[in-house]
């Protein structure tokens, strides 16, 4: 009984400690996605460079791909945009773009001027598909798998890290 | 005792104030000239948060995104959709953090119920504290009341004051 004056209190700190340890280490601008494990939200959208054709989840049936949503205007896009340039030259997986509440010309303009890795991209204008998706924060990439589940999410620049150890793995695995 | 009282009142005060604004006028709209759908949305976006600027809720925040979503809440509620109906909207895209006051399930248990558990294991503590100490110091003063006793009354009686 009487070790309990000091273990006690000790026991109560070291749970403090590791609470805060924990709290502080997480980023608060992470929103976990809820949609993790369900069905991507369908779209139908046009595509950037063919604004008369559409691109929807349901053609995508069948494929392993990521989703982009980027935006011109978009500052840290340009952070990772030679890492999508790079993944789309290594062929391993196709991205789409998500053109997110962008003018389609400062779109295609900025494509032009720093590359496209995208398969294709479609134009959300009014955000509605970004809602649809949670997006909060551009850049934002989403896994999606055969089936249209999606994968993973990365809330903000794609990093070299992320790409090697979560997402790459993942689409070899969801490829199988 | 008299602070607490002046800020019942002050509080007394901002309560007849807020209720002062919701009596609706006849064509509709209150004094501010607010629809009761714009109240309506109002409170629900109070509830809210915007997830660009984390500590704003949606009423407050100027964000972009913050514009799109009080956009769709009120899209939503002209299309008939009841204020869970429109949480329950926003929660499916953007999860519970979007709500103010997160419900209560199993991983929120620890926040609900975590500061009564601490109120209670810090009760507990205090009540087996107190007991013990009772405990442990009533015999030995009364042993040292009886000695310290007995030595007075011989010297009232006017014996020599001895060692005890």
């Amino acid at each position: 009984m009487k070790s309990l004056r000091w273990s006690l209190p000790l026991a109560i700190f070291v749970i403090l400690v590791a609470f805060l340890w924990v709290g502080l280490s997480r980023d608060p601008r992470e929103v976990p996605s809820p949609l993790i494990g369900k069905h991507a939200p369908a779209f139908e959208l046009a595509k950037l460079h063919a604004p008369s054709e559409t691109l929807a989840t349901a053609d995508l049936k069948g494929t392993v791909w990521l989703l982009n949503v980027w935006a011109s205007w978009c500052v840290s896009c340009r952070v990772e945009h030679p890492l999508l340039v790079e993944l789309a030259k290594a062929n391993i997986v196709p991205v789409y773009g998500l053109d997110y509440k962008d003018e389609p010309d400062a779109g295609r303009a900025w494509l032009a001027q720093h590359g496209d890795p995208y398969t294709a991209s479609i134009v959300d204008r009014d955000g509605r598909v970004g809602i649809d998706y949670g997006v909060y924060g551009v850049p934002e990439t989403f896994l999606i798998d055969k089936a249209g589940v999606v994968r993973y999410k990365q809330i903000g620049p794609l990093t070299p890290e992320a790409l090697k150890q979560k997402i790459l793995p993942l689409v070899r695995e969801l490829q199988k | 005792m008299i602070a607490r009282a002046a800020i019942a009142a002050l509080l007394l005060a901002c309560a007849a104030a807020t209720s002062a604004v919701d009596p609706v006028s006849p064509n509709g709209e209150n004094a501010a000239g607010m629809s009761a759908l714009d109240m309506r949305l109002k409170r629900l976006e109070a509830e809210l948060r915007c997830l660009v600027c984390q500590n704003q809720t949606l009423a407050d925040s100027n964000a972009d995104l913050a514009d799109d979503l009080r956009r769709e809440v009120r899209s939503l509620a002209l299309a008939g959709k009841s204020d869970d109906d429109i949480k329950a909207y926003l929660v499916a895209r953007y999860g519970d953090f979007v709500l103010y006051k997160p419900p209560v399930k199993p991983i929120t248990w620890m926040l609900w119920f975590g500061p009564f558990a601490l109120l209670a294991g810090g009760g507990a503590v205090w009540w087996v504290v107190l007991r013990r100490r009772a405990r442990s110091t009533t015999p030995t003063a009364t042993k040292a009341d009886t000695a310290g006793e007995m030595r007075a009354r011989k010297l009232l009686n006017g014996e020599d004051d001895v060692a005890v």
